[in-house]
C-alpha cells in the first residue's frame, strides 16, 4: 500500500503560508501535498522540511481557511507540469489550470517543474542577433537568442509597452518567429488586460502560452508561476524545437512572495529582509534561458521588474543584475521629457552583444559606432550638469558639440513610436547622422576605415 | 554488510542522519541513490551533512553510509583542459551519463582511469625519495607533467618502471609501497611545501592598467570587487587568457552558465602568448554555476585550489581565478543558516573571515620540497550587494589581499574599460616589484608610472574647479594637464578586451605607449609656454595617431614612427621659439 493515499489529521501548527504536520510516515523532501478542508475544498502545497518528527508544508493557495482538523495527503512525487503542443494559444492560471474556458490540457508529458540545471558543457553560445526594432536595444544593447535580458523599470513607466513592442517586433534575420510564454506574477487585472488585448489584436496569442497570477491571487502561488512557465518553455524549445521568448512580469512581486515565506519560516533574513538564498532562487529561474548544443530551439528571457523606490541597488534589481546577461534600464527623466521608449542607455548593458554583432551578423561598424555613441552621450550628459552652473558660453567649442549631441541623440535615436519597427541598418544610419555633428577628430572610438565607409561626409562625396 | 545510519531530517541541501559516528568532513553517501555529501557538523547523536546534489524526494528513514574519507581531489595527468563541477566530476562524463541537464546520483572520477600515459622515469632504483620528490615525467599536452611521490611517503626506490601506464597502475615501489601517478588529496587542507619566497616577479597579464599601474606578482593575491556588470568576469577571463603562467585554474563559482560556455568555446582557439599552444591545454575549468547545488559550490574553490597546488608542487606558476568569491560566501551562509548557527554580520557565519584568509593563505610563491620553485597567484572576484564595499565579504577580503582593483560603476557607464579606478585601486607589491621593472623593462619605468599617477591625481583636483567655473576659465597650462590626463585615460588605461590587437599589450609596448604620452606632454608644455593654443595642440594629427595606434596590426612600427615624427610635428605648430 503506498503512503500516497494515507490522510493525516495531525496538523499542529499553521503559520503564514506554512502548515506543520506530525506523526507521518517518512515523507520526501519537496514532495507535493494536498490539504483538504472539512468542506471538501483542496489546496496544494510542497514539503519544505521533513523529519521523523515534523513535516513542514508550504501551501500555494495560502493558508486562509485551513484549520487543524484539515486532512493532509502526500502525493509521493514532486510537482509536475503536464505539457503539450496544444498549450499554444491557451490561458492558464498562475498555478497552471486553464482559465480560458477551453478544455483541459491533454498532456503529452509530465515534467518536473523545478527544472534541472543545464550542464554547462551542453550549452551552446547565444549569438544570433534578434532585431527588436528598437534602436536603443538593437544598436547599443543588442539582444541575442538564448539571452536573459531584464527590463529594470519603475512604477508608472511604460515597461509594458516596451515588452509588448519587443514581443511583437522581435525577429531573427532568417525570419523565424518566436513562440511567446508569458507569465504574469501579481500584476493588476488592468495590466493583464492590456497584455491580453495586444496579444489578441496582433494575433500573437495563437503562438503564446499565458500564465496569469494576478494581484488578488494568492501570493504564494506566484512562487510556482515562473517555474510552470519555464517548464513549458523548455518543452517547447528543447523538445519541440521552437524559439521561445519568455516574458516574466513582475519579478518584484515574485520576490515579495519569497520574502513572505522566509518570514513565516522565521529564517534569518539577508539584505532588507529578503531571504539569504534569493540569489540562488532567482538564478535557478533566470538560468533556464539558453541554447543547447544540437538542439534547434532556444529560450530567450525578458523578465520585467519594478525597482522599489527607483533604487537600482535594491536587492531585487541588484541580484537580478548579477545573474542576467545585462539589463535594460528605464529612466523617469526621459519619460518626463516625453521620450518613448525612455531607455537609459548608459545604465543599460547587453553582455552578449559582442557575440551577436559585426560583419555578417549585423554590420561591421556596429561595435565601433555603438561605443562612440556611449562615450559621446556620456560626455554630453556630464556637460549638461556643468551648463546648469556656468552657462553654455563657458564651454569650449568642442564641448558645445557634445552638449548638442546629447540632445539630438535622445530626440532622434532614443525616441521612436510604439509601432515603429526600425531595422538595424536604419538604426545604425541614424547613429552615423548623429555622430556627424561631432568634429571628425573627436571620433576616437571608430576605426578610420569605418569612418571612410559610413560617415555621411564621406558618403556624400562618393 | 556495512553498518549504516538513517536519514532523520531533510531540509534543502542539509540532511541530518542518526546511527552513524563519522569524523568531521567525512564524505557520506546519502539515501538509496547514494548522493554524495560531507559531514559539516556533529551534534550529539546527530550528524549533519551538506549534500552536493539535489535532495528532492529524499525521505527520513533512507540509509546513510560513511565512506570514512574526506572529500579529495584526484591529482595526476589528465587534469589539463578538463571541465569539472565543484566536486571534480567531469561535466562531459556527466553529460554522457545523464544528458543535457544535470540530474543526480551519478558519480564520476576526476581522472580518466583508462587512458594510458607514457611515463619516463627520472629517478632510479636505490634513490632516496620523500613526499614531493620528482621520480619521472609525463607529457600532458605540451607541459612536462612531473610525477611526484605523494606527501607522507618516503623511503628508497625498490623498483621504477618505464612505459605506458594508467593513473592507477604501479610505476614504482618505495620501501615495498606501490606508487602510482594518481594522488588523492583532501581539498580542504593545503598541500605541504618547503618555504614561502618573496613574491618579487610580476605576473604579466598584458593589461596596461594592471601591469603598469597596479601590478600583481606571481604568488600574490588580488581582489576585484565591483557591482554587477562592471567587468569582473571580463578582467578575470583576460587574466586567464594572457597571464604568463604555465597553468590557469578558472573557478566559475555560482555564476552564469553561458560564461562557462564562452570559455569553452573561445579558449581552445586562442594561443597561449608565451608558448603559442592552445590556451585550453593549460587550463582547468571548474564550472559550478549558480543553479547547480550550493554545497558543491561551497566545495568548488577548494577543489580548484588543490589542483593549483598540485601544479605548484611541480615547480610551475599557476594563476587561479575565482568568480565569484561572494557566491562562495553565500553558499556558506545558506548552509550555515540551515544549521541554525548563530549568524554574524549580514547573516554570514562567524567563521567567514577565517575561511577567506585560509583560502588566500594558500596562494604564494614557494620553494617546494623537491627544490623547485612554484607559485599560485590568486585573483578573487567579489560581488558586493548594491556595489557597497562596506559589506562583510569585501571588507574581510580587503583585509587579506594585497592588491585591490576597484571597479567603478561610473566608469562602466562611460564605457571606460577596464573600469578599474586609478585613484582608488592599489597594489601593496609595487615597491617590491620596482627592481624587477627597472632591470627588465626600463630604468625609468617606476618614475614613468609615478608621473602618470600624478597627472591623474592633478586632474581630479582640477575637475573640482571645472565643476564650478567651467574649463574655459582655467589657464592654458592647466587645460593642457587635463588634456594629458585624458590621453592617459583614453589611450593608455582604456583597453578593449574584445579588440584583436588591443586585448593584449606586452609590457615593453606598455612602456613605449606611456613614454610617448609623456613625450607628448613635455612637448606640449613647451608649446603652451611659447604661446600655442591648447586647442591646436589637441587637434594635431599626431595626437590622433597616438590614440588610434593601439588598434593597428602594425602597432609597434606605428609607435616607432610616432616617436620619430613627434618633435617635428610640434615644431611645425610654430609658436615663438
Ligand atoms: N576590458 C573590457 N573591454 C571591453 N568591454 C568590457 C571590458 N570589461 C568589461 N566590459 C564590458 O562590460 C560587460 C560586463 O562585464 P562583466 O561580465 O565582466 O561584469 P561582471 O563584473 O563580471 O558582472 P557580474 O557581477 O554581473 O558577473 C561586458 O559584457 C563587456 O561588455
Ligand atoms: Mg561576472
Amino acid at each position: 500500500m503506498s503512503i500516497a493515499s494515507k490522510e493525516y489529521r495531525t496538523i499542529t501548527q499553521i503559520a503564514g503560508p506554512l502548515v506543520f504536520v506530525e506523526k507521518t510516515e517518512p515523507i520526501g523532501y519537496n514532495e507535493l501535498a494536498t490539504v483538504t478542508m472539512p468542506d471538501g475544498t483542496q489546496k496544494r502545497g510542497q514539503v519544505l522540511d521533513t523529519s521523523d518528527d515534523v513535516v513542514v508544508i508550504q501551501v500555494f493557495e495560502g493558508t486562509t481557511g485551513i484549520e487543524k482538523a484539515a486532512g493532509v495527503k502526500f502525493l509521493g512525487e514532486t510537482m509536475k507540469m503536464p505539457v503539450s503542443r496544444d498549450m499554444l494559444g491557451r490561458i492558464l492560471s498562475g498555478a497552471g489550470e486553464p482559465i480560458d474556458g477551453g478544455p483541459a490540457i491533454t498532456p503529452e508529458k509530465r515534467l518536473d517543474i523545478s527544472g534541472a540545471a543545464i550542464n554547462p558543457w551542453a550549452r551552446a553560445e547565444p549569438m544570433e542577433f534578434i532585431q527588436t526594432g528598437i534602436s536603443t536595444i538593437d544598436g547599443m544593447n543588442t539582444l541575442v537568442r538564448g539571452q536573459k535580458l531584464p527590463i529594470f523599470s519603475s512604477s508608472g513607466l511604460p515597461h509594458n509597452d516596451i515588452a509588448l513592442q519587443i514581443a511583437r517586433q522581435s525577429k531573427v534575420r532568417t525570419g523565424e518567429e518566436f513562440a511567446v510564454v508569458f507569465a504574469a506574477m501579481g500584476i493588476t487585472a488592468e495590466e493583464a488586460q492590456y497584455f491580453m488585448s495586444d496579444f489578441e489584436r496582433t494575433g500573437a496569442l495563437k503562438r503564446a502560452v499565458v500564465f496569469m497570477n494576478l494581484a488578488d491571487d494568492p501570493a504564494i502561488e506566484r512562487i510556482l508561476t515562473p517555474k510552470l512557465a519555464l517548464t513549458t518553455a523548455e518543452y517547447l524549445a528543447f523538445e519541440l524545437d521552437m524559439h521561445v521568448l519568455v516574458i516574466l512580469t513582475d519579478v518584484t512581486n515574485y520576490c515579495e512572495a519569497l520574502r513572505q515565506i522566509g518570514a513565516a519560516r522565521e529564517e534569518v533574513p539577508g539584505r532588507r529582509g529578503y531571504p539569504g538564498y534569493m540569489y540562488t532562487d532567482l538564478a535557478s529561474m533566470y538560468e533556464r534561458a539558453g541554447r543547447i548544443k544540437g538542439k534547434k530551439g532556444s529560450i530567450t528571457q525578458i523578465p520585467i521588474l519594478t525597482m522599489p523606490g527607483d533604487d537600482i541597488t535594491h536587492p531585487i534589481p541588484d541580484l537580478t543584475g548579477y545573474i542576467t546577461e545585462g539589463q535594460i534600464v528605464t529612466s523617469r527623466e526621459l519619460h518626463r521629457a516625453g521620450i518613448y521608449p525612455p531607455i537609459n542607455v548608459s545604465a543599460s548593458l547587453s553582455r552578449l552583444m559582442n557575440a551577436g554583432i559585426g560583419p555578417e551578423l549585423t554590420r561591421e561598424d556596429h561595435k565601433a559606432i555603438s561605443d562612440q555613441l556611449y562615450a559621446a552621450y556620456a560626455e554630453g550628459k556630464d556637460l549638461r550638469g556643468l551648463v546648469a552652473i556656468v552657462g553654455k558660453d563657458a564651454l569650449s567649442e568642442r564641448d558645445q558639440h557634445f552638449l548638442e549631441f546629447a540632445d539630438a541623440f535622445e530626440d532622434k535615436f532614443v525616441r521612436q513610436g510604439t509601432d515603429e519597427d526600425r531595422d538595424i541598418e536604419t538604426t545604425l544610419d541614424i547613429a552615423w547622422e548623429l555622430v556627424a555633428g561631432l568634429p571628425i577628430n573627436q571620433l576616437s572610438r571608430i576605426d578610420r576605415k569605418y569612418i571612410e565607409t559610413y560617415h555621411p561626409e564621406y558618403r556624400k562625396s562618393e | 554488510m556495512e553498518k549504516h545510519g538513517t536519514i532523520y531530517r531533510v531540509a534543502g541541501p542539509v540532511v541530518t542522519a542518526t546511527g552513524v559516528s563519522p569524523k568531521m568532513y567525512d564524505v557520506m553517501l546519502v539515501g538509496e541513490e547514494g548522493l554524495m555529501g560531507e559531514v559539516i557538523k556533529i551534534d550529539g547523536d546527530k550528524t549533519i551533512i551538506q549534500v552536493y546534489e539535489e535532495t528532492s524526494g529524499l525521505r527520513p528513514g533512507e540509509k546513510v553510509v560513511d565512506t570514512h574519507h574526506p572529500l579529495v581531489a584526484e591529482l595526476g595527468p589528465g587534469l589539463l583542459s578538463s571541465v569539472y563541477d565543484g566536486i571534480q566530476r567531469p561535466l562531459p562524463v556527466l553529460m554522457e551519463a545523464m544528458g543535457d541537464f544535470i540530474h543526480r546520483g551519478v558519480s564520476a572520477n576526476g581522472l580518466d582511469r583508462k587512458k594510458k600515459w607514457k611515463f619516463e622515469p627520472t629517478a632510479k632504483k636505490g634513490d632516496k625519495v620523500s613526499g614531493g620528490s620528482i621520480i619521472g615525467t609525463v607529457k600532458e599536452f605540451y607541459l612536462t607533467h612531473k610525477i611526484m611521490i605523494p606527501p607522507g611517503v618516503s623511503g628508497t626506490i625498490d623498483e621504477i618502471y618505464e612505459g605506458e601506464f594508467t593513473v592507477e597502475e604501479t610505476i614504482a615501489k618505495v620501501d615495498g609501497k606501490d606508487i602510482m601517478m594518481m594522488q588523492k588529496w583532501p581539498v580542504r587542507a593545503g598541500r605541504p611545501f618547503g618555504k614561502k619566497l618573496l613574491p618579487d616577479i610580476p605576473l604579466i597579464t598584458g593589461q596596461r592598467v594592471l601591469d603598469t599601474m597596479f601590478p600583481l606578482p606571481k604568488g600574490g593575491t588580488a581582489a576585484i570587487p565591483g557591482a554587477f556588470g562592471t567587468g569582473k568576469t571580463v578582467t578575470q577571463q583576460q587574466l586567464a587568457k594572457w597571464s604568463d603562467t604555465e597553468i590557469v585554474v578558472y573557478i566559475g563559482c555560482g555564476e552564469r552558465g553561458n560564461e562557462m560556455t564562452e570559455v569553452l568555446e573561445t579558449f581552445p582557439g586562442l594561443e597561449d602568448p608565451t608558448t603559442g599552444e592552445p590556451l585550453m591545454q593549460r587550463t582547468v575549468l571548474i564550472a559550478n554555476t549558480s543553479n547547480m547545488p550550493v554545497a558543491a559550490r561551497e566545495a568548488s574553490v577548494y577543489t580548484g585550489m588543490t589542483i593549483a597546488e598540485y601544479y605548484r608542487d611541480q615547480g610551475y606558476n599557476v594563476s587561479l581565478m575565482a568568480d565569484s568569491t561572494s557566491r562562495w560566501a553565500e553558499a556558506m551562509r545558506e548552509i550555515s543558516s540551515r544549521l541554525e548557527e548563530m549568524p554574524g554580520e549580514e547573516g554570514f557565519p562567524a567563521y567567514l573571515a577565517a575561511r577567506l584568509s585560509e583560502f588566500y593563505e594558500r596562494a604564494g610563491r614557494v620553494e617546494n620540497h623537491n627544490g623547485t620553485n612554484g607559485s599560485i597567484s590568486v585573483v578573487g572576484a567579489v560581488s558586493p550587494p548594491g556595489g557597497d564595499l562596506s559589506e562583510p565579504v569585501t571588507q574581510n577580503t580587503l583585509r587579506i589581499v594585497r592588491v585591490f582593483w576597484a571597479l567603478d560603476s561610473r566608469l562602466r557607464e562611460r564605457r571606460h574599460f577596464p573600469a578599474i579606478h586609478w585613484l582608488t585601486s592599489y597594489s601593496l607589491y609595487t615597491n617590491g616589484l620596482n627592481k624587477w621593472y627597472r632591470e627588465n623593462v626600463a630604468e625609468d619605468f617606476p618614475d614613468l608610472r609615478q608621473w602618470a599617477m600624478e597627472v591623474l591625481q592633478r586632474e581630479s583636483e582640477l575637475q573640482e574647479i571645472v565643476q564650478l567655473v567651467g574649463s574655459d576659465a582655467l589657464p592654458d597650462e592647466q587645460k593642457m594637464t587635463l588634456e594629458i590626463a585624458r590621453m592617459i585615460r583614453e589611450i593608455f588605461l582604456q583597453q578593449n578586451a574584445f579588440h584583436s590587437v588591443d586585448t593584449f599589450c606586452p609590457l615593453e609596448r606598455q612602456y613605449v605607449m606611456l613614454k610617448l604620452i609623456k613625450k607628448f606632454s613635455d612637448q606640449s608644455s613647451k608649446a603652451v609656454e611659447s604661446g600655442v593654443a591648447v586647442d591646436d595642440i589637441v587637434a594635431m594629427p599626431i595626437r590622433n595617431r597616438l590614440a588610434m595606434a593601439k588598434y593597428e596590426e602594425t602597432i609597434d612600427d606605428e609607435l616607432a614612427a610616432i616617436d620619430k615624427d613627434m618633435v617635428n610635428a610640434f615644431d611645425s605648430l610654430g609658436g615663438k621659439a
